[in-house]
């Protein structure tokens, strides 16, 4: 119980440290150390393969698509953007009471939970549920990364067009 | 039961309203698209946490882990579209201002 709290405080200050931080850089490495964390999360909740998966690709692909996407991009900060920041800072203060007040309404609530059933044979196995019982899921995998390729395809040819 | 649940969740719980909080933080109080994309991904991450949270006290880690993969790969795509969408305003307005994209024409 103890070390769940320490790892989803260091959670929590990868995440806040991503979006304080002034560098973009700085930010896309704190959003892997965030994917890095909360794999971490995933293996002590009982879910391997996804943490997996949370660690090669959110880590790993993610990152790299930022940091590439940043070196393409020249994301100077003028002083100007910089105040404008600092205002919207102190403009959103209200956010956490808001969330705070739900939570205390929400707490009044009585919500019914049934018993947990235990899962049936079949579904213990990641492999047999992703392949036998999800196979609509695994066509719209399919399905999203094609219409995915094909964006960033036709994203890059008006690109090129638009050098010509 | 519950009480035994409520005890071992409560922490990660509060850690996924946080990161909702501090995603929906990014989003509002930027003003360049690819830190916006940023704070969608930690809201991204809040989600799965939730769905993995879920699935354990459930008693079906299996099912649920099958949902996460299935949402690692759509959020990759989307990652991957919206930022050629950002490299594309880019090569437009020289900037990642997300000032320049309000005036979208039709």
């Amino acid at each position: 119980m103890f070390i769940n709290l320490v790892i989803l405080a260091v959670l929590i200050a990868a995440a806040l440290w991503t979006v304080l931080t002034r560098s973009l850089l700085r930010s896309a490495i704190g959003l892997a150390l965030t994917s890095v964390v909360l794999a971490i999360v995933m293996f002590r909740l009982n879910s391997p393969l996804a943490a997996v998966f949370e660690l090669s690709v959110c880590a790993g692909l993610i990152s790299v698509l930022f940091v590439s996407s940043i070196s393409l991009t020249q994301p100077l900060e003028q002083p100007a953007k910089l105040q404008h920041m600092k205002d919207r800072t102190g403009r959103f203060w209200y956010l956490p009471v808001i969330m705070l007040a739900v939570g205390v309404m929400l707490s009044f609530v009585k919500i019914k939970l049934t018993l947990p059933v235990l899962a049936p044979e079949i579904e213990k196995d990641v492999r047999n549920v992703l392949w036998n019982l999800r196979q609509v899921d695994l066509l719209g995998q399919i399905m999203i990364l094609l219409a995915g390729v094909f964006g960033v395809v036709m994203l890059f040819r008006e690109t090129r067009k638009d050098v010509r | 039961m519950y009480v035994e649940t409520f005890y071992t969740a409560w922490p990660f719980v509060i850690c996924i309203v946080m990161l909702f909080i501090i995603g929906i933080y990014c989003i509002l109080a930027t003003l360049n698209l690819i830190r916006a994309l940023i704070g969608i991904e930690i809201l991204i991450k809040g989600v799965t946490l939730l769905l993995v949270l879920v699935g354990f006290h459930a008693g079906r880690p299996a099912l649920t882990q099958s949902l996460v993969l299935t949402f690692i790969v759509i959020e990759v795509v989307i990652m991957t579209v919206a930022v050629g969408v950002v490299l594309g305003i880019h090569n437009h307005h020289k900037s990642l201002d997300a000032r320049n994209i309000r005036k979208l024409k039709g």
